[in-house]
């Protein structure tokens, strides 16, 4: 059925609905029927104040209007280890319509122990390849870019030009250093998170500001070691990173700028730092 | 003259989180950082803030400064 007019669709959106929900399986339906992508149509269903019973958990918290910004948002997660997998899920559930992630690795054996993409099927499979499979799995109105080559500030700067949030998940501080630099040249907010051990950091740095440089001055030249990192710190790390790129996103709420907050989670502290 | 000192992830081992510490005027943050037997390795990675200003091991501290040190995390 080819559909041209907007109140058409709208009348069999109307009758999919119960009581202002929409589901998957219906909107699904109606997007082979109409050959109208299931994004446009959740979109178009939004705007009708029908909303998909995927994000009816997510009202309350957030405003219809604000889930409509997020459904319409652009995000870039750089690396897709153990923050940047457990970032995109929030990501996908929070459905962020528009996420690209960018990781040239495969899943090793030792990744099992906090990388939230990782199973023993997936050893040697990419990490990006898994990440739009999940993404797929829990949210098929996103529209997932993933990109497996090696992070480089020069392609950087043609594929990130228009992203609205951009999450440093990577794994060495050369890498991080120029990502910092990228994003300030694109004036994109970059949500800092960095883990290790017990202990994480995250900030936020908006353009203009150089907090990473700072936090990281004098061990610019530090080569990427192996260290060891249990689950519960990336998860932790990952879901204040997440907070924050909502709050950007949103543009409500306080933000981590111009201080960084250092978790320690043997101790059990949670200190925040002012940087100027 | 008082100095806060705050000590963040493995700088804690043996010393403390947070203490208020008494040294003479001009003393430098090096000095602190010899009082508390931080070693060279821990002093090279060592993130050093004075009142939130990003600071050096010759940086001269006042009364009252607040003197935070913690490593450099960059795993994901």
């Amino acid at each position: 059925m080819k559909m041209d007019n907007d109140k058409d669709i709208i009348r069999l959106l109307a009758d999919c609905s119960a009581s202002g929900r929409v589901s998957y399986e219906k909107v699904r339906d109606l997007a082979v029927k109409t050959d109208i992508p299931l994004a446009n149509l959740e979109k178009l269903a939004m705007e009708q104040g029908f909303v998909p019973l995927r994000y009816q958990r997510n009202i309350g918290t957030i405003t219809a209007a604000e889930q409509q910004v997020l459904m319409n948002a652009k995000v870039a997660v750089i690396g897709c280890g153990g923050l940047g997998g457990n970032v995109l899920e929030q990501l996908a559930r929070l459905g962020v319509g528009n996420i690209l992630v960018w990781d040239y690795d495969s899943f090793e054996e030792h990744n099992l122990n906090r990388q939230l993409l990782s199973s023993l099927d997936l050893i040697g499979r990419s990490k990006v390849d898994a990440a739009s499979q999940r993404v797929a799995a829990i949210n098929p109105a996103i529209n997932i870019i993933k990109l497996a080559v090696e992070f480089n500030r020069a392609a950087g700067h043609t594929i990130l030009a228009g992203y609205q949030a951009v999450v440093d998940a990577l794994d060495n501080i050369p890498d991080r250093l120029q990502l910092s630099s990228l994003c300030r040249d694109l004036q994109i907010p970059l949500v800092h998170g960095a883990v290790e051990g017990w202990v994480g950091q995250l900030t936020t740095q908006f353009p203009g500001e150089n907090v990473i440089e700072k936090i990281y001055a004098k061990a610019s030249n530090s080569e990427k070691r192996s260290i060891s990192t249990p689950v519960f710190t990336p998860a932790l790390v990952a879901s204040l990173q997440v907070s924050e790129v909502i709050k950007l996103l949103l543009g409500r709420g306080e933000l981590l700028r111009n201080r960084i907050m250092l978790v320690n989670l043997l101790d059990m502290d949670f200190d925040t730092v002012e940087i100027f | 003259m008082k100095v806060t000192v705050k000590l963040f992830a493995f700088l804690r081992k043996g010393r403390f989180k947070a203490n208020i510490l008494e040294f003479p005027e001009g003393t430098r943050v090096l000095q602190v950082l010899d009082a508390l037997s931080i070693t060279a390795n821990e002093r090279n990675i060592g993130i050093l803030f004075v009142n939130g200003r990003h600071a050096h091991l010759d940086s001269i501290l006042q009364d009252g400064d607040v003197l935070a040190i913690f490593p450099p995390v960059a795993g994901g």
